[in-house]
């Protein structure tokens, strides 16, 4: 198993050229347990940096449960447990050194379901880098502000009431204004849970979009329900079924060439 | 599959159905009629808690008020001796100036020296010793009348009664009906219920004293309780590993808040006046005593108020880096703060009207003059209510419901409060 942070993903044949890349996130056995619960069984895989993978599965699969993994925010639920490796650039994130503090700042997270501070537009994204001290002037936090909102492609709709809580957006402005929030604090990594689940197909193209053009700079870890979705922003997909990644893959291969059956059934729909 | 035969039917399931709807709208319609029966019920409850406390109480919110024009003698008072000097004989003099006869015999002079409250030499005192210069002039008094002449004119003593049973003669009766004739007698609004401190004498008896010992009380019981209450529950909620050390302080904080009053009372007057040898009666104890009680109460309420934070919120802070402490005080608390405070409003409240265990530090204690510190011995609204309610002046009786009305408005004021603020700091999310 791969666990050297500056390994490479043998070239397959692809529709997309994969070119050289470097190993961003990678697991090693990783398991997880809700009290006497497994949710997730030694699942290792290498995550890409400055690609987007794709994490697809049944309803309960485990999926978000894994990728909550990647920062640590299983922490903060009591019955959950982790064990196994996580290496972010070849360091173990749940090594007793390591602070979950910190690793969030550089692991971002967007929630399936828009979840903006009851605060103004502007205090959403200012947020962030002002924990982190990033910034201390006020024209430097306009400058971060008009720069995340200008980045999640919602500066348009909000600039005129940056003042205005992030609450009294609709859903899908709400959920670019959390892109913008997690791109504040300049993460290397941005993990999505079902970002567009709550969105409708005009906001859902809006974050693909986005996603797209976070991509050149972010490593960018996406679950989903839509295997269109999955097809149109991921390079790789990975296929988690009853705790168990099952396949992972470019996604070209993955959709049009799946290995395993389980995979090949689930994606073509006819699942049970 | 086949229909299971129990759905097969000639009609078919909605005839079923359609019975069955009919039935849950009566059983719905039952429950609205025995709703609606319990709140009115209560309501009628309260309806005749508060007239039957307002038709006796009003008349205290009322004075009967003499005024005299008296001449300081200086036979009487002398600058030297201030503040002493002969200030009853003054005011005395002044009566006889009405009804010389009554100038006769000695008994006589003292029932007519009766008429205006005893405290009146008092006032007149005071006046003097502020401006010793009117010494040998004379001054234009309004002083209280003495309660049973309070009372007749309150109409409360029936003129009709035989003599003997009455509590003023026919002697007094003419005396007052003379004085109120010249104009002399007036009624005033009584704001020495509220501006002046206890006394013997019910014309005289305010609930200044009360009022600030309770002030003090609440303001110690808010000073202990808040800060310690927000912040256990904090602790607990937000902090505290679960697990059976933290499950059974959640159970005996439950405890706690149903231990009945009169128990914390005994707790203080061991703890607090034995040990310690705190002062008795004071004020800060009786804080100390409640906030024993109110803690549990605000424990509950920020618990309550910080688990209805949603969790999307506390992943959302969480999730750009914020650390356990940041998502607490920068997010959960400021949304669970108008919980906290209801909450907190509603167990003050509760304190304001807590009796047994102030009873039982001594602050059921007569005394005459309001409580300069917390140190001072006092009373507190509900001991004062307690105090007057035990005492055999008929006068008490209207003090007494007027004092549980004052004690019910600052009640309503605080609920009010409590709702309001709800109202006006809940925010969506
Ligand atoms: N907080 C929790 N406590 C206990 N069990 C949990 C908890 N969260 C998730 N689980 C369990 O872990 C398993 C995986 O859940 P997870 O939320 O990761 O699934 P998912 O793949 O994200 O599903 P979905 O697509 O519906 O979001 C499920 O069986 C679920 O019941
Ligand atoms: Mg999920």
């Amino acid at each position: 198993m791969v666990t050297d942070s500056s390994s490479t993903q043998p070239i397959r044949e692809t529709a997309r050229p994969v070119h050289q890349e470097r190993t961003k996130i990678s697991t090693h056995e990783v398991d997880v347990f809700y009290g006497a619960a497994q949710a997730i069984r030694k699942v290792s895989i290498d995550l890409y940096e400055k690609a987007v993978t794709a994490f697809i599965g049944p309803s309960g699969c485990g999926k978000s449960t894994f990728l909550r993994c990647l920062n640590r925010m299983n922490d903060t639920i009591d019955v959950a447990r982790v064990e196994g490796t996580i290496l972010l650039d070849g360091q173990d994130i749940y090594d007793p050194k390591v602070d979950p503090v910190q690793l969030r700042a550089r692991v971002g997270m967007v929630f399936q379901k828009p979840n903006p501070f009851p605060k103004s537009i502007y205090d959403n994204i200012a947020y962030g880098p002002r924990i982190h001290g990033l910034a201390t002037r006020k024209s430097d936090f306009d400058d971060i502000v008009e720069w995340s909102l200008r980045k999640a492609a919602i500066w348009d709709e909000v600039k005129d009431r940056l003042d205005q809580p992030g609450t009294g957006l609709s859903g899908g402005q709400q959920q670019r204004l959390c892109i913008a929030r997690a791109l504040a604090v300049q993460p290397e990594v941005l993990l999505m849970d079902e970002p567009c689940s709550a969105l409708d197909p005009i906001a859902t193209a809006k974050v693909e979009e986005l996603i797209a053009e976070m991509k050149m700079e972010y490593t960018i870890v996406i679950v989903t329900h839509n295997m269109q979705q999955a097809g149109r922003v991921a390079d790789r997909t990975a296929f988690f079924y009853l705790g168990d990644l099952i396949e992972y893959e470019t996604t070209a291969k993955l959709f049009m060439n799946p290995r395993e059956e389980q995979t090949e059934a689930y994606i073509s729909g006819r699942f049970g | 599959m086949d229909l299971p035969p129990v759905l097969r039917s000639e009609k078919g399931a909605i005839e079923t159905i359609r019975k069955g709807v009919r039935k849950r709208n009566r059983s719905q319609i039952f429950l609205q009629i025995l709703g609606i029966g319990a709140i009115s019920f209560a309501f009628l409850m309260l309806a005749i808690l508060l007239l039957s406390l307002t038709s006796t109480g009003y008349k205290a919110f009322v004075q009967t008020y003499l005024t005299l024009d008296v001449y300081v003698d200086p036979a009487e008072v002398s600058e030297e001796q201030l503040p002493r000097g002969g200030f009853d004989d003054v005011i005395e003099a002044a009566l006889l100036q009405y009804f010389p006869e009554a100038g006769e015999d000695r008994a006589t002079r003292r029932a007519l020296g009766g008429l205006p409250s005893n405290g009146a030499q008092f006032i007149l005192r005071d006046k003097v010793a502020a401006d010793p210069s009117r010494i040998g002039e004379t001054i234009r008094i309004s002083v209280p009348v003495s309660d049973p002449y309070d009372q007749l004119n309150k109409g409360l003593i029936d003129r009709e009664t035989p003599e003997q049973r009455r509590r003023v003669d026919n002697r007094e009766v003419a005396w007052f009906d003379a004085l109120k004739e010249e104009g002399l007698i007036r009624t005033k609004l009584n704001w020495g219920l509220i501006t002046r401190p206890d006394s013997r004498f019910p014309e005289l008896a305010g609930l200044k004293g009360a009022l600030i010992g309770s002030f003090w009380a609440l303001l110690v019981c808010f000073v202990i309780s808040f800060p310690l209450g927000i912040g256990a529950a904090i602790y607990l909620e937000e902090f505290a590993p679960k697990n059976r050390v933290s499950d059974l302080i959640e159970v005996n904080i439950n405890n706690l808040a149903a231990v009945p009053s009169v128990v914390f009372g005994l707790l203080a007057l061991a703890v607090f006046l034995g040990w310690f040898g705190m002062p008795r009666s004071a004020p800060l104890v009786g804080g100390m005593t409640l906030s024993l009680m109110t803690m549990p109460t605000i424990i509950i309420a920020t618990r309550a108020a910080l688990k209805a934070v949603p969790p999307s919120i506390r992943e959302a802070a969480l999730g750009v880096g914020a650390s356990k402490h940041q998502v607490v005080f920068g997010h959960v608390l400021p949304l669970a703060f108008p919980g906290i405070l209801t909450g907190t409003i509603i167990g003050l409240a509760q304190a304001l009207g807590e009796t047994a265990p102030l009873l039982l530090i001594g602050m059921n204690a007569f005394i005459t003059s309001a409580p300069a510190t917390p140190l001072d011995a006092s009373t507190a609204l509900p001991t004062q209510i307690f105090i007057w309610a035990d005492s055999p002046e008929r006068g008490f009786v209207s003090r007494t419901s007027a004092a549980i009305l004052v004690l019910l408005s600052f009640l309503i004021v605080m609920n009010g409060l409590a709702i309001f603020l709800r109202n006006k700091f809940e925010r969506k999310w």
